[in-house]
């Protein structure tokens, strides 16, 4: 019974469906009602807010670019500003380093490879928080049991403080960062590895090229965009740190692993001054959007 | 072959493997040492030195946790209510938007999407601030829903574009079949689509889950009421220690608590997270 009636249908591009604008909009409603009423408003809130003196149990008055012109004064925030950029180049460049290796492991066609993969990808399924205080855990002097397998096997003679001082809690910081994160990377760069021809490599063998040849030529043009959007997420996500420095290093020692987000929740509730916080987060907003303009467009022109 | 590259390509193998399963071992060590040690009795999950292996096995350090607070089943409760909520919000949100998204015409509908990819755009950390206070307003602060509403916003560009390309690739002519024989658009998409995007859906509630699931920030900021923490903030909590000395074998539980469903889920849905990562994540 069906077949007549399909001929009935329009033809070209606009279908019956396409055709029915308002149903289309009931769809999309409680899309377009969330978009507005938690990131839109907001946004206008936060930006209101940067304007204002807010305290956080109290009404806000306004107080012009105030929150502004502070911060340059503000010795919390523009640590947290060096801290992170420093934080965020050290992981990328770690990260992007392990995951190289780890890619060739899980890459390869011998047994067990996929077992391998998986192991190296379990960390990141556990959440930032739950991961933070196992490294917490094992980091400690007297119960932890990395110190006790480094006194086992006779890398140190007295039990090492972690997280005590600047430059080691740093990296402890950085350990727990790539063991969490760097299976994620290599997931990624597996399935972009799958996006590469097979008979490319194929023909480069018979014409003779060798290994270094073909990743070269071959592997690491096709890898380009996945790279790059995996450089956008790496710097990205590092500049919004903040689970392991609350929980790993509580911001110390010395305020020495404050992160850009810890200090915007420092301000916010421990100062309890919501005008600054705004002000700062809308600094940090800006960062990322033209940061992420600057890539996006980088990736665009390499891509075409 | 001869038996030299024999030998050489049998050396290769073997220090091939030696260095993976070592790295494996490393990788997989500190959710392995966080399950041993909630295992042991609370006496010697908090002695030092450490044991490698527990002399013997018991549940005291998840019974510690029983009283910890408003007590480990509220935590528990409380974080599988706000993931169930944020994953439920997140499929029905998107698989209306991304049907309508892939399917109609309509006004607005660029700016709309490039709102909600705007989203991504925006990092999270910097909007919590007005969401806080306008969930207060809202008479939604300290409140699971509200907290589940945000998480699910957040959800939002990743699986509205998952849901759009789901739905891009069933042939429209199957739902226009049926809207001709007189089904209509909802029954369309129930009967014929819906099925076809099952795929997309289960990527999508599992990114749901696992999101919300170990979500840390936002519940910190928005939940102040003892009894609504969820497990990440119960944990910190317990951290903090409430007489002064960590109870280390209960923290090592509550670790195990948190992670273990995450894990367990990952595992069984393996498949459908690399799909995700392949049609959705990574072609955005």
């Amino acid at each position: 019974m069906a077949e007549p009636a399909v001929r009935h249908l329009p033809r070209g591009n606009r279908s019956a469906l396409s055709r029915r604008p308002l149903t289309g909009m009931l769809f999309v409603a409680p899309t377009a009602l969330i978009v507005l009423v938690l990131f839109l408003v907001p946004l206008g809130i936060l930006l209101y807010m940067s304007f204002t003196d807010y305290p956080l149990l109290g009404a806000p008055t306004l107080n012009g670019i105030d929150n502004y012109t502070a911060i340059p004064d503000d010795d919390l925030f523009l640590g947290a500003i060096k801290f992170t950029l420093v934080y965020t180049a050290v992981t990328t460049v770690v990260i992007f380093l392990v995951s190289f290796v780890l890619v060739a492991i899980s890459n390869s066609t011998r047994r067990f490879s996929k077992v391998y993969r998986t192991a190296y990808f379990l960390p990141y399924v556990v959440g930032t928080a739950a991961a933070s205080l196992m490294w917490f855990i094992n980091y400690d002097t007297v119960l932890g049991v990395y110190n006790d397998l480094l006194l086992r096997v006779g890398l140190i003679d007295e039990p090492f403080a972690f997280l005590a001082s600047e430059t080691p809690a740093f990296w402890s910081v950085i350990a727990l960062v790539v063991w969490k994160f760097v299976g994620f990377q290599v997931l990624v760069l597996l399935v972009g590895l799958q996006s590469v021809p097979r008979e490319l490599y194929e023909a480069a063998r018979v014409d003779g090229a060798n290994r270094l040849q073909q990743l070269r030529f071959i592997t690491l043009p096709y890898l380009t965009p996945t790279i790059a959007l995996l450089f956008i997420l790496s710097v990205t996500g590092s500049l919004l740190a903040f689970d392991q420095f609350l929980i790993l290093t509580k911001g110390g020692p010395d305020n020495s692993t404050i992160s850009l987000v810890y200090a915007i929740y420092n301000t916010a509730f421990q100062t309890f001054d919501l005008g600054r916080a705004a002000a700062l987060s809308i600094i940090l907003l800006l960062a990322l959007i033209i940061l992420n303009g600057v890539q996006l467009r980088l990736l665009r022109r390499r891509d075409a | 072959m001869s038996t030299r590259t024999t030998a050489r390509s049998a050396a290769a193998s073997v220090s091939f493997h030696l260095v993976s399963s070592i790295l494996a071992i490393a990788f997989l060590f500190p959710l392995l040492w966080a399950i041993i040690n909630s295992l042991k009795t609370p006496e010697e999950a908090n002695q030092a030195p450490p044991t490698l292996f527990p002399t013997s096995l018991s549940l005291g350090n998840f019974q510690n946790l029983m009283d910890y607070g408003s007590g480990l089943p509220v935590y528990f409760w409380n974080s599988i209510l706000i993931s169930f909520l944020t994953v439920v919000g997140t499929v029905v949100v998107s698989v209306l938007g991304g049907y309508g998204f892939a399917r109609f015409d309509f006004w607005g509908k660029k700016h709309l999407f490039v709102a909600v990819v705007a989203i991504l755009m925006v990092p999270y950390a910097t909007i919590l601030l007005p969401l806080y206070i306008l969930l207060g307003k809202l008479g939604l602060q300290n409140s699971l829903i509200g907290l589940s509403l945000v998480l699910v916003m957040f959800q939002l560009p990743f699986s509205i574009l998952m849901m759009r390309n789901s739905f891009e690739s069933v042939p429209r002519e199957l739902e226009e079949a049926a809207l001709v024989d007189g089904c209509s658009n909802v029954g369309a998409l129930r009967h014929i689509s819906l099925r076809m995007v099952s795929p997309g859906i289960v990527t999508v509630a599992l990114f749901a889950f696992l999101a919300s699931w170990n979500e840390f920030l936002a519940p910190l900021i928005f939940l102040n009421d003892a009894s609504k923490f969820t497990l990440p903030i119960m944990l910190v909590n317990v951290r903090s220690g409430s007489y002064g000395a960590i109870d280390y074998g209960a923290l090592q539980a509550g670790v195990v608590i948190a992670m273990v469903p995450a894990l367990v889920l990952y595992l069984v849905l393996q498949r459908y997270y690399v799909n995700g990562l392949l049609n959705g994540a990574l072609k955005s």
